[in-house]
């Protein structure tokens, strides 16, 4: 029994991108992984694969081959209306690109799970910009850090020790003892645990503390009140300070600003305070990007019709316009009449409302692992797993792609695979094109 | 597939053709001699013959131009056009999505495109951008001056291991040649400063002067096809040309390796500032012009701006934000670990503004003022001055005297008082543009060989414009000029006919150029520098080294260009 190290192979699972992890491959199956956190591991591993094409008939799924899975596929999309496709976080570039080309085809409404997560910083930069850099310059030059309404400890397990924290870099030498790390959260999570300092905040008043570092920044400490959402006047001072008079200073945003009130005016806001603490040192935002590759899901649709998610085909050309065309808004509305969901879980995130939708129109789940989309699905098409079992690129949440390796061979069909056959028995129940 | 045109007027700088009626014959992808029963015979009418455009500084792909699509969906709204029958959607103005920017390069009878500005940790991304930008001939120039590693080399002195480094980098990002911007300026950025040609960058006892003349001759020693090509220090600052011209001194004495200059200096219009501040704001075209005038290892391209809402993006970090500062919108910003930066904002140059007014004005009085068209490009570093769409109407500002005096009717008066237009006569002749905009660029691209003329051999890119040269006065009907260089009646693309009537016939794949130096210039440092540069990735990069270059699945449509000096 032969067992092999794949070195430098890219982890899938979120938005670190982590590229140094080792996979321990034995007879063609991967036995271990190594450096990986906990989360990394498991999806590295592999669990609850689909085994076969589904499709559902009289509520009961009957396993077929992937020939019948695509060509009902193709008729669903091909005769609807208004049909949605929908996910493309959990895979890979290639497949996305080619995700638009179908989209384009039949003039169906694209959109990623950045809908349900990150789509409000997307709105917030689309009104204030962008002010970042790639997480080597925190590493190499941050001495202040703070995580605002993210939980890295729990969701990004090697963010602090790779790019942020605890990591060495050319101007930190001494890494933690180098840098100051505040967490911001309505609960004490385990990141505020390793913080130097904790600052809770009451549910839905980050926009409000936003307002109040600013106008203390812009040396209007006395109009602010003697505590803002929870938070005493003399902490949110003594963060001005902080923030003034590092060299370097970043903020990771995280859900916590995304969902909860005011959404994209937290983005806004915080963009806002970035932009003018440049004015006294240099500060910088990096969204905290869950899936591992819904950044590049952003930059791939954006380089291919304009726009990086929330777009709609229907007239031809890319119509982008969020709380229209956004997902939610279009189930809730009732106006999809056939869905893909590829490589994301609505069946997971999307409220009760949008469900009942989806469990009435035909929907079509593309994806290697069964998740609570499963459920509600008519057809199931399952996929080689990106970043394991194929090769193929991925941005980071910092936006710096790195492809991906592929370790183990599959029987699988690729993402890009399925959706290439689709596209091409699309056209051809179309007449042609 | 062969393809005679016959009965055009044919302008031909390279081949010192000025408007002959001639026939031009295409076989396969190349131009030839002559073809008997050709596949496909083009009547041309009498019209204008031209090499295909080679456009050799705009940005198209990548990182910054997506973070401006990102950013600025209103932007996006405006270029809506529904897919076709052939084509994708597209959508744009200013940061157009990638098949809009083909198609309308093509349509323009543009062939050849050079994405300027490529941080290396973020090839890839331009590679991909550049797979769904069809049809043009491709090539990205790669950010090294901000570089640490070439930052360190350019203090040490040590250009062997400088050129092994440069040497790798081209490999690994899949580059054509090497780009600078705002040396050391942008590096100083990472802690919010920003440097002029002798300060020293922050962190590094060394200063931007160094760093030019390292990378200038390292370029040379390793024999490139391209020079250098720098976007000086002091971008749009009141009182630059100095720098610029500055610049253009540090690298007099070093000799080029072949038939070209030894710097391209790019988007000179934003270099060629007088006065001390906004309000004494003044043109120092003709300082800057009388310098490229006097000097041979010099050539510049325009950046030329014209009044529109468009996006300013560059790898110049602190310049963005000072612009931002003055402006106070949108700003994206986005530092590249150990190699570069960049920005974006939207700017809205009004020729209501007396320094948006002198902008202007100093674009055209540079492509006036310049005598010899060979070394200037046309271009508006798309879409810092103003989209490449502008072109044809910057074409019939620089043909004819009387749209300059209409449009100066239209401007600020500052440009009366601290600028020299009104003041200039000369009226650029078919020749002086079609040299400008093709065999100029392919000469300084270091690709006259195969670009920029309908010599035989040289790869067969063509355009055919609805404008009959010999019975046409472009001083007076400037307006057919506007209107018929948006569209040409043919473009034709390595022997492809892609455009027809200005509506896109065919989609090809255009190649992507890049350069690999090899040779003993190149390899004699190797292992020293390839120690360093592990170094550099086990301490400071985030990404590990096995991952970084750039693999050949990127580059499907590569041409490798090697070079070999010993």
């Amino acid at each position: 029994m032969a067992a092999e190290t794949v070195s430098n192979v890219v982890c899938p699972l979120c938005g670190c991108l982590c590229d140094d992890i080792e996979v321990i491959v034995e007879d063609g199956k991967i036995s271990n992984v190594k450096k990986a956190c906990p989360l990394g591991k498991n999806k590295i591993m592999g669990h609850d694969r689909i085994k076969a094409p589904m499709i559902r008939e009289n509520g009961e799924f009957k396993e077929v081959s992937y020939d019948d899975v695509i060509e009902k596929s193709a008729q669903i999309l091909a005769q609807a209306k208004r049909p949605l496709l929908y996910g493309w976080a959990s895979l890979i570039c290639e497949a996305q690109r080619k995700g638009v080309e179908l989209a384009e085809e039949i003039g169906a409404l694209i959109d990623t799970t950045a809908s349900v997560c990150h789509g409000s910083t997307v709105v917030g930069v689309q009104g204030r910009g962008a002010p970042g850099c790639t997480l080597g310059e925190i590493k190499n030059r941050a001495d202040l850090v703070i995580y605002w309404g993210c939980n890295p400890q729990e969701a990004h397990p090697r963010h602090r020790a790779r790019y942020a924290h605890s990591v060495k870099g050319m101007y930190r030498p001494n890494g933690k003892n180098d840098r100051k790390v505040f967490v911001i959260d309505v609960r004490e999570t385990k990141t505020a645990k390793v913080a130097d300092e904790f600052v809770k905040i009451d549910p839905g008043y980050d926009y409000m503390a936003f307002s109040a570092l600013r106008t203390i920044l812009a040396g209007h400490a006395d109009v602010v009140p003697d505590t803002v959402g929870g938070v005493a006047k003399e902490k949110l001072v003594e963060m001005v300070d902080a923030m003034k008079s590092c060299e370097f200073g970043v903020i990771f945003g995280g859900m916590g600003l995304t969902h909860t009130r005011c959404r994209y005016k937290n983005l806004e806001n915080v963009i806002s305070l970035v932009d003018e603490l440049n004015a006294h040192t240099k500060f910088t935002l990096i969204p905290m990007r869950g899936h591992y590759n819904v950044n590049g899901s952003g930059h791939s649709l954006a380089w291919l019709t304009g726009y990086p998610f929330a777009i709609d085909f229907s007239r031809g050309y890319a119509w982008y316009n969020p709380g229209e065309t956004t997902s939610n808004d279009l189930l809730m509305r009732r106006e999809v009449d056939a869905m893909m969901a590829i490589a994301g879980d609505p069946g997971a995130h999307f409220p009760g409302e949008s469900l009942r939708h989806m469990a009435k129109i035909p929907l079509i789940q593309i994806d290697p692992y069964a998740n609570p989309t499963t459920e509600l699905a008519d057809i199931v098409i399952p996929t080689a797993v990106s970043g394991v079992e194929v090769d193929g690129t991925a941005y980071r949440m910092d936006g710096v792609p790195i492809r991906t390796r592929k370790v183990v061979e599959t029987e699988y069909l690729t993402d890009e695979e399925v959706l290439e056959r689709i596209l091409t028995r699309v056209r051809e129940l179309k007449g042609g094109n | 597939m062969t393809i005679l045109i016959k009965n055009g007027v044919v302008f031909d700088p390279a081949q010192g053709i000025d408007g002959e009626k001639m026939d031009i014959a295409i076989d396969g992808d190349k131009f030839v001699e002559d073809v008997s029963s050709p596949d496909e015979v083009i009547d041309a009418g009498g019209r204008m013959v031209v090499p295909g455009g080679v456009e050799l500084h705009t940005h198209i792909a990548g990182g910054k131009v997506n973070a401006g699509r990102i950013m600025r969906p209103e932007d996006g709204r405006k270029g809506r056009i529904p897919r076709g029958k052939l084509t994708r959607a597209c959508s744009g103005f200013s940061v157009l999505n990638t098949f809009a920017t083909a198609y309308t390069y093509a349509r323009m009878g543009y062939t050849t495109t050079f994405e300027a500005a490529m941080p290396p940790l973020l090839a890839r991304h331009t590679h991909e951008e550049f797979e769904d930008t069809p049809i043009t001939d491709k090539g990205a120039l790669v950010l090294l001056d901000n570089n640490w590693m070439t930052i360190e080399y350019a203090k040490s002195g040590d250009l062997d291991k400088l050129a092994a480094y440069v040497s790798w980098m081209s490999e690994a990002s899949k580059a054509y040649g090497i780009k600078i911007v705002n040396p050391g300026g942008t590096e100083a950025w990472g802690w919010g400063k920003n440097c002029s040609i002798n300060d020293p960058v922050p962190g590094f006892d060394v200063t931007p002067k160094e760093i030019i003349k390292a990378l200038a001759q390292v370029n040379e020693d390793l024999g490139l096809p391209h020079s250098i090509h720098i976007h000086c220090n002091d971008l749009g600052h009141p009182g630059n040309f100095e720098t610029t011209i500055e610049t253009y001194e540090a690298v007099k004495d070093i000799k080029p390796s072949s038939d070209r200059q030894v710097m391209h200096a790019t988007h000179t219009q934003f270099h060629s500032y007088g006065g001390s501040n906004w309000g004494d704001f003044e043109s120092k075209a003709d300082e800057i012009a009388k310098y490229i005038n006097k000097n041979d290892h010099i050539t510049i391209d325009l950046g030329v701006v014209m009044f529109c809402d468009t996006t300013t993006m560059t790898a110049d970090g602190p310049m963005e934000y000072s612009l931002h500062t003055l402006s106070r919108r949108k700003w994206s910003n986005h530092d590249v670990e150990l190699e570069t930066g960049s920005g974006i904002i939207p700017v809205a140059y009004s020729p209501k503004i007396g320094v948006n007014a002198i902008q202007w004005a100093i674009g055209l009085e540079l492509a006036l003022l310049i005598t010899d068209p060979w070394k200037m490009a046309l271009t508006t570093d798309h879409p810092n001055g103003c989209p490449f769409t502008f072109y044809p109407e910057i074409i019939a500002l620089l043909m004819s005297k009387a749209k300059r005096e209409s449009m100066l009717e239209t401007v600020s008066e500052a440009v009366g008082k601290r600028a020299l237009i009104a003041t200039i006569d000369r009226e650029l002749t078919w020749s002086d543009i079609i040299t400008m905009t093709r065999a100029g660029p392919a000469k300084i691209l270091g690709m006259s060989d195969t670009k920029g003329s309908l010599k035989v051999g040289a790869d067969a890119d063509l355009a055919i414009y609805d404008i009959m040269p010999e019975s046409f006065d472009p001083t007076k009907d400037y307006k057919t000029i506007e209107d018929k260089l948006m569209r040409t009646v043919y473009t034709i693309k390595g022997g492809e006919i892609v455009v027809r009537d200005g509506e896109i016939t065919a989609t090809p794949h255009g190649r992507t150029f890049w350069v690999n130096p090899a040779g003993k210039k190149a390899e004699a440092a190797r292992d020293g520098m390839l120690e360093d540069l592990e170094r550099m990735f086990r301490d400071y990069y985030t990404v590990s080294m096995a991952n970084y270059p750039v693999q050949d699945e990127y580059i499907p449509h590569g041409v490798e260009i090697r070079t070999e000096v010993n």
